[in-house]
């Protein structure tokens, strides 16, 4: 990899896995990116929670998403706050599945200076520990 | 519906105080605090004996060094208090949760004479290395683990206000074409009423090549875009109305305060990105108020970082939704003398950061007309002030003169 394209800090703080994270942090196992769907109104729902704030009735379970996004908006860091790390994107992606959800990520495999708003992505994932990290790069056949 | 009593306005700021100012004093906290509350006491025309409640933002034991300064415990042992109402707590509509909580105190009839503090020793707290990124947690063996709302954020290196509201800026940049030209001018407004500040941090003069020259915190944040770490002690007095009359110095009547929060109380789940819960916070103002946007005679407006005071001046109707990058730009309508003075002080860019009480403090000089050198020259009415930013926010209005 080159200092031209970007990867993320030089250190990864990483999530405490339980039982209401566990399937999120280690869905990229299998190479794909899951959130909790509501088994009664349909829709996505992150960060997790008990029960479905839309309709506060039906069971939430985790299910496959397409892993497509779209960035809403960025920024690149270039303070030092984790030292070593070279400027890396710190992305804000909303899901192609449903527009008000979000994911904080790493934009990962470009240019930094290249990344715009509404820049289409699909995820990547990085392997740390047991925890898999959903990154986004850009899609592939993307205009 | 019936219109909403609106109890805020049977309290007044009757006092104010604030400690010495400044980089790296070497005080403690509880120090200046006491230094802040005792003026305030005094240009309430009061003794501590008359004081019976105390309020703070946030009280101890959160955030990094520096950040959170006494608790109300200490302040009231040290000044041997007698109170019938405290608090003290992080969670609200902002910094000034505390003094709304006590507008409502007072109005409530639980106490008459609030004492209201924010301390910070961040400065001093930085040269002793305890305010600093979550990086300075990393390193050595093992990594850090989180649980709770910063899991989310934490590993992708997403670790400071500085990158989340960045996020806002590059949105805004992209949605309604603001510039960094144009966000420099709260930057450098700030510099030029700091200036006329004797306590603020920063006095030299700063110019756009300043501001474009200086080194990039996170896209498009420059170093000049965030605030600067201070030691100092903010109080004021907010007591009962009816003490008006007796206060030694004019009073600031509390008109209406904004407090709500009808997005998700997130950083990077709130629907829009372009404003935040200033939005509703501002929304709910205006509910409560028959002054318009057009009666401020003067915006203390919180600029932690600069583009939350983009976002607070259209909110608060003080130029069109997106159009605060013109507004602002040539910094001629901002400035003291312009049409819509704009932190007067200097905010917290240049004259510190006393975390949205500099804010309120500032309101009352304008509006008690002590302001010296930096004193607006029209006579001030209607002060309109804001603090906090993202999920986080409260605004006020306060009048010379009851409402």
């Amino acid at each position: 990899m080159t200092s031209s394209t970007a990867s993320g800090p030089s250190v990864r703080v990483l999530p405490r896995l339980d039982d209401s994270n566990r399937f999120f942090w280690t869905s990229g196992e299998d190479g794909r990116l899951r959130f909790l769907r509501c088994g009664g109104c349909h829709h996505y729902v992150h960060p997790p929670v008990p029960r479905c704030p839309y309709c506060l009735d039906g069971p939430l379970v985790p299910e496959v998403v397409s892993g497509r996004g779209v960035v809403h908006s960025f920024t690149v860091n270039h303070q030092q706050w984790i030292p070593g790390s070279d400027p890396y994107v710190i992305g804000l992606v909303t899901i192609a599945e449903q527009e008000d959800v979000r994911l904080t990520t790493n934009l990962v495999d470009c240019a930094p200076d290249a990344v715009r708003i509404g820049m289409a992505v699909e995820v990547t994932f990085e392997r740390s520990d047991d925890v898999w990290l959903p990154l986004f790069k850009p899609s592939v056949g993307a205009p | 519906m019936s219109t909403p009593e609106r109890l805020e306005r049977r309290s007044i700021i009757s006092g104010i105080g604030q400690s010495d100012v400044g980089r790296r004093l070497g005080r403690g906290e509880l120090d200046l605090t006491v230094d802040a509350c005792l003026q305030a006491i005094g240009d309430a025309g009061l003794t501590r004996d008359d004081i019976d409640g105390l309020a703070t933002f946030p009280g101890a034991g959160v955030g990094t060094g520096g950040f959170a300064g006494p608790s109300t415990p200490e302040v009231q042992d040290a000044l041997r208090l007698k109170l019938n109402w405290h608090d003290g707590g992080l969670e609200g509509p902002g910094q000034l949760r505390a003094v709304f909580a006590a507008c409502l105190a007072v109005a409530a009839g639980l106490a008459r004479h609030v004492l209201v503090y924010r301390t910070v020793t961040e400065s001093t707290a930085q040269g002793e290395g305890g305010r600093q990124g979550i990086g300075g947690a990393v390193g050595g063996r093992g990594v850090p683990r989180f649980p709770g709302v910063m899991q989310w954020t934490l590993p992708y290196g997403a670790v400071s206000a500085a990158n989340w509201l960045a996020w806002i800026a590059q949105r805004r940049m992209f949605e309604f074409g603001l510039t960094r030209e144009q966000l420099a001018w709260i930057a450098l407004n700030g510099r030029r009423n700091a200036a006329l500040n004797p306590k603020a941090i920063y006095r030299d003069p700063m110019s756009l090549d300043d501001y474009l020259a200086a080194r990039m915190i996170s896209t498009p944040l420059c170093l000049y875009d965030c605030d600067a770490p201070c030691d100092g002690s903010t109080a004021v007095v907010v007591s009962h109305a009816d003490y008006a009359p007796d206060t030694p110095h004019t009073a600031c009547h509390v008109n209406a305060i904004g407090t709500a929060l009808r997005g998700r109380p997130s950083w990077d789940q709130f629907d829009d990105m372009t404003t935040f819960s200033a939005r509703d916070a501002a929304a709910s103002m205006w509910a409560r108020t028959e002054l318009r946007p057009g009666d401020i005679d003067v915006a203390e407006l919180y600029d932690g970082f600069s583009i939350l005071t983009m976002v607070w001046l259209e909110e608060l109707g003080l130029c069109g939704k997106g159009e605060s990058g013109p507004f602002v730009e040539g910094g001629r309508r901002i400035a003291l003398d312009g049409p819509t003075p704009l932190n007067t002080s200097g905010g917290q860019l240049s004259a510190g950061r006393l975390h949205g009480f500099g804010m309120l403090h500032e309101a009352c000089v304008q509006l008690r007309g002590i302001g010296g050198a930096r004193q607006i020259p029209t006579s001030p009415e209607v002060a309109a002030v804001a603090a906090g930013g993202g999920p986080i926010a409260g605004c006020m209005l306060l009048t010379r003169g009851p409402s």
